[in-house]
């Protein structure tokens, strides 16, 4: 005889040590199954939108550290790249290598950390998280040789960089991308791609088909991971993406797992992004001069880039005065979350955390 | 076979695509946007969805934007396998904003919708669960919204000049010299 | 050398054997005209003095060597600051959670609260009564030794669930509820596993498990090799640690059933799982590595210093499964332990049974029979585990663990779709 019982509202956060930050999911629960997800954001929110129309253009760059700390670069990046378009500014081609190769070290620290935070959701005892970080340390420490930051770099410019790289930046670099991160790569092989376990928590769980994932506006790695090939680097090629020769990894079945691998082979590809755009590092200025009091003419740009999360848009209206009268942020932490819901209804708690690791959110973007 | 780089279509080629469906659809169209009726807005999304050639299978954000007098919506549509974006806008009313919602067509609008509502107090109607999201539910005002705490005075929020600038002066004589740099 | 052996052969100082210090003791007692019953009591109480120390040693010491040996696994240096390699931190550590205050949620019931702690020590402490030491040296030999055992570790559990259930938290329940699922699963294989063991030893006496190893040569892993990994299993997971640990699982539920403890009350949670991780090494040491036994190295070092050693050493691969593997989810853990587990724990101990019987009545020598058992056993064990590893194969192997690579974008036209459920009908509530 069945026993009926009555689901129990169980609070996934925000005080949860495998939700990323302060997200918050409120799962009805029968058993260990999942019957109904609600998920509560917000813990975060410091308004970032309405903050940048009191402040100028350039005031607004380090806002865009601040939603995405994980990709600090890739937030510079892609706000710069639309206040360019909005006000027609050119980049120095040393430039666009510098932003080409920051961009790619900023993803490989990123995907370090998605990639070991996941392993821990999967309930390994913090050694791949430790391992991962180490990796990542090692790339924050060229964020810190060149710019003086680690995680909140406030690097990129309108119009170039802000720093020209220093003299022991390349060897530094060319020792990390030919002999640490590889060897490192491989250690991620031996532990977490081929372990078993990991597959039996990863494989089929968090399914998403490509037409649901389309349906949903999903992008980066999510997208990937449901056999879509679609990278915004090939796609809309920025920053002149379209020079270097890299592939885009793509699953098969949209898991968890399928996720996790792409990430890894996703740093593979930065590195050989890298190490094209050092080979071609152009010499000239890392920066055009642009009017420091900028006033973009009247109108608007939407620009994106592909940053670790997904597509990171910035949409940025302009009335011609020196702050932004609009500026909306396409978060995709945020819109890759639309599916959660759907992802984790009929799945046990554990399933709903691992599934939850692999969309590798930052609620500093999500909340922005 | 898709663009090499992502096309964006004019906005009068997507008005011209969308009359030949539904005349009534359109309002006005410019190189950059096309700008949509509010009443019919919701079919003439699902023609943008469904039809073969615009193809916006994808929604890749949805925002508004206060102009005072009115609000508009903001929508960026792609196809992916054509690569292709177009942009469209709604307007609509200023003191009670209230557009339909394309979350039942778009799954990724659902979370979007909720965040222009909250931030913006934009109704959408036909939305599943339209409440607030990054906000507590009974947080006064909509903060995004120009109107949104009016200083004294009558001020308006947002940057009309510099800071330190006075009258006359450009801006541009807040850079900082860096002698031999030519900066 | 001689004379040194016989200096100390016998007295008290022979540390060989340290029962040789209880004698003078003996002697003295029975001088004062202390009866036997007096002399057994107070000795009873020596031993078990002895004991709690060991515990407490071990405990204080193996929070170092835990977070010592997984920093060095996760490429950091664990505790190095406080003494001589970081050796007192677990002391600095010890006098923190006493000074923190100790929360109690107001709707938990008291006294099962406070009691399940302590009773999650006892177990630990009172398994290792049994252990034999050294040749002499066991404080409480009991003829059924190894079905105390069996019944003492089980009684973790139960305190482990009184702690889930009193906390009035849900992720506590969540933890109290795997545990008693888990418990129910593991037991069977784990006293299956075991009864091979009793069916060569013939007895469930611990001291003859480890002379009966002695006397035919042989470490019993050797003879039970599959035994051995059923029981390391099926006893990682009783004890809550990774792969199995899903009754605390930090990721999932938190603190699993002690997410409500605080203070010192968590401290004891904290002490007693590495005091039940010593006590499951010790048992495995004697039951399957020979105890105090070695191959006639007892002979030059003391057999409790071996067996220490030997703890140590499986202690350490208890660490080692935790500083790698990630977690199986319940559903896993369980169907493990009933399809796999179970199956080949009963397929081991009918083989086992038909040696000794063949043993017994064949009458042939030891020395046939020991390495026959041995190679028909190890052959068990890897037929075995490849079987079910070929018929019961995950399915997650269907795709290809590696993505493909595309030069270029590459959409396929998919059908426009409505969304999922979820937008469409009301959303969540």
């Amino acid at each position: 005889m069945p026993v009926k019982a009555a689901p129990v509202e169980v609070n996934i956060g925000p005080q949860h040590p495998s939700t990323h930050g302060v997200f918050r999911m409120v799962a009805k629960i029968d058993g260990e199954r999942i019957v109904d997800v609600n998920m509560i954001v917000g813990y975060l929110h410091r308004s970032m939108e309405k903050l940048a129309e009191e402040r100028t253009f350039t005031q607004n760059i380090p806002f865009t550290d601040r939603m995405d700390y994980l990709a600090a670069m890739s937030g510079n990046l892609g706000y710069c790249l639309s206040v360019e378009k909005l006000a027609g500014v050119e980049v120095p081609e040393r430039a666009m290598y510098l932003r080409v190769i920051f961009a790619e070290l900023q993803r490989v620290a990123s995907h370090c950390m998605a990639t070991g935070a996941f392993i821990n959701d999967c309930g390994a005892w913090q050694t791949p998280v430790m391992w991962c970080f180490r990796d990542r340390e090692r790339v924050l420490d060229l964020f810190e040789m060149t710019c003086g930051a680690r995680l909140t770099t406030n690097y990129m410019r309108i119009g170039g960089v802000a720093f020209d790289i220093p003299d022991e930046f390349l060897p530094a670099l060319d020792k990390l991308i030919n002999d640490e991160l590889p060897k490192a790569f491989e250690e991620y092989e031996e532990l977490i791609v081929g372990n078993e376990i990991i597959m039996m928590r990863a494989r089929d769980v968090g399914v998403v088909t490509p037409e649901v994932a389309i349906n949903a506006s999903l992008s980066g790695p999510l997208l990937r991971s449901a056999g879509i090939a679609w990278d915004l680097r090939k796609a809309d090629p920025y920053c002149g993406y379209d020079r270097f020769k890299f592939d885009i990894p793509v699953g098969y079945n949209g898991d968890a797992y399928d996720r996790m691998v792409i990430r890894i082979e996703e740093m593979k590809q930065s590195l050989r992004i890298i190490r094209q755009a050092v080979a071609d590092l152009p010499d000239g200025a890392h920066k055009t001069d642009i009017p420091l009091a900028l006033r973009p003419p009247a109108g608007e740009a939407y620009s994106r880039v592909e940053s670790p999360k997904g597509e990171l848009g910035f949409y940025v209206v302009s009335d011609g005065g020196p702050a932004p009268y609009r500026w909306h942020v396409r978060a995709p932490s945020l819109i890759n979350l639309s599916v959660l819901r759907e992802m984790t209804i009929g799945q046990t708690i554990s399933d709903a955390i691992v599934t939850l690791g692999s969309i590798d959110i930052n609620v500093g973007e999500l909340d922005r | 076979m898709p663009h090499p780089k992502t096309v964006t279509l004019s906005g009068e080629a997507v008005a011209a695509r969308l009359r030949a469906s539904q005349p009534e659809a359109v309002r006005s169209a410019t190189e950059q946007y096309v700008v949509l009726e509010p009443a019919g807005m919701y079919e003439a999304m699902l023609f943008l969805r469904d039809d073969a050639e615009l193809d916006g299978k994808f929604l890749i954000q949805l925002c508004s934007v206060d102009l005072h007098t009115r609000m508009d919506m903001v929508y960026h549509f792609a196809s992916l396998a054509q690569n292709h974006m177009f942009q469209v806008k709604v307007p609509c009313d200023h003191e009670k904003p209230v557009v339909q919602s394309i979350a039942p067509l778009w799954a990724g609008a659902w979370l979007q919708e909720r965040e222009v509502y909250d931030l913006m107090g934009v109704m959408f109607e036909g939305h599943p669960s339209l409440t607030r999201l990054f906000l507590w539910d009974s947080f006064p005002g909509h903060p995004l919204r120009k109107d949104f705490m009016s200083l004294p005075g009558g001020l308006k929020p947002g940057l009309s000049q510099f800071p330190k600038q006075k009258e006359g002066q450009t801006g541009q004589e807040f850079r900082p010299q860096r002698p031999g740099t030519g900066l | 050398m001689t004379m040194l052996l016989d200096l100390i052969t016998g007295y008290w100082w022979d540390a060989r054997d340290l029962s040789n210090m209880t004698r003078p003791l003996y002697e003295f007692l029975r001088d004062q005209g202390v009866s036997d019953a007096g002399i057994f009591v107070i000795s009873a109480l020596l031993g078990t003095l002895a004991i709690i120390s060991f515990v407490g040693a071990v405990a204080i010491i193996n929070i170092w060597v835990e977070r010592r040996v997984v920093g060095r696994m996760q490429s950091r240096l664990g505790p190095n600051r406080l003494g001589p390699f970081g050796l007192l931190q677990p002391i600095a550590d010890a006098i923190k959670l006493m000074q923190k205050e100790v929360l109690q949620p107001a709707s938990a019931p008291g006294w099962i609260y406070t009691v399940a702690p302590i009773a999650f020590t006892v177990p630990g402490i009172a398994i290792l009564a049994v252990i034999p030491w050294g040749r002499n040296m066991v404080l409480a030999n009991l003829d059924v030794g190894l079905l105390y055992i069996l019944g003492l570790s089980s009684l973790a559990v139960l305190s482990v669930f009184m702690a889930g259930y009193s906390s009035n938290n849900k992720y506590s329940l969540f933890g109290a509820m795997r545990v008693i699922a888990m418990l129910v699963s593991y037991e069977i294989p784990i006293v299956a596993g075991l009864l091979g063991i009793v069916l060569f030893a013939g007895s469930m006496n611990l001291q003859e498990i480890v002379l009966f190893q002695e006397e035919h040569w042989a470490f019993m892993i050797m003879l039970q090799p599959l035994a051995f990994l059923i029981y390391f299993f099926s006893i990682s997971a009783e004890l809550n640690r990774t792969p199995a640990d899903i009754a605390e699982a930090e990721s999932e539920i938190v603190g699993g059933y002690h997410t409500e403890y605080s203070g010192m009350k968590f401290g004891l949670f904290y002490a007693a799982e590495l005091i039940n991780a010593v006590a499951v090494s010790a048992i495995i040491a004697t039951l399957f590595l020979g105890g105090w036994w070695t191959y006639k190295l007892d002979e030059f070092i003391p057999g409790w210093m071996l067996l220490i050693g030997k703890i140590y050493g499986v202690y350490f691969i208890f660490v080692w499964t935790r500083g790698t593997l990630p977690r199986f989810r319940i559903d896993q853990l369980l169907a493990f332990a009933w399809k796999w587990l179970t199956p080949m724990a009963l397929i081991n101990v009918i083989v086992v049974a038909a040696e000794v019987l063949l043993w017994n009545e064949t009458g042939w020598s030891d020395w046939f029979w020991i390495p026959a058992i041995i190679a028909i056993n190890t052959a068990l064990c890897v037929g075995l585990i490849v079987f079910f590893v070929k018929v019961f194969a995950p399915k997650f192997q269907r795709f290809p663990t590696r993505p493909r690579f595309y030069p270029g974008i590459d959409v396929p036209s998919l059908p426009a779709v409505t969304p999922p459920d979820f937008a469409r009908k009301g959303g969540p509530a």
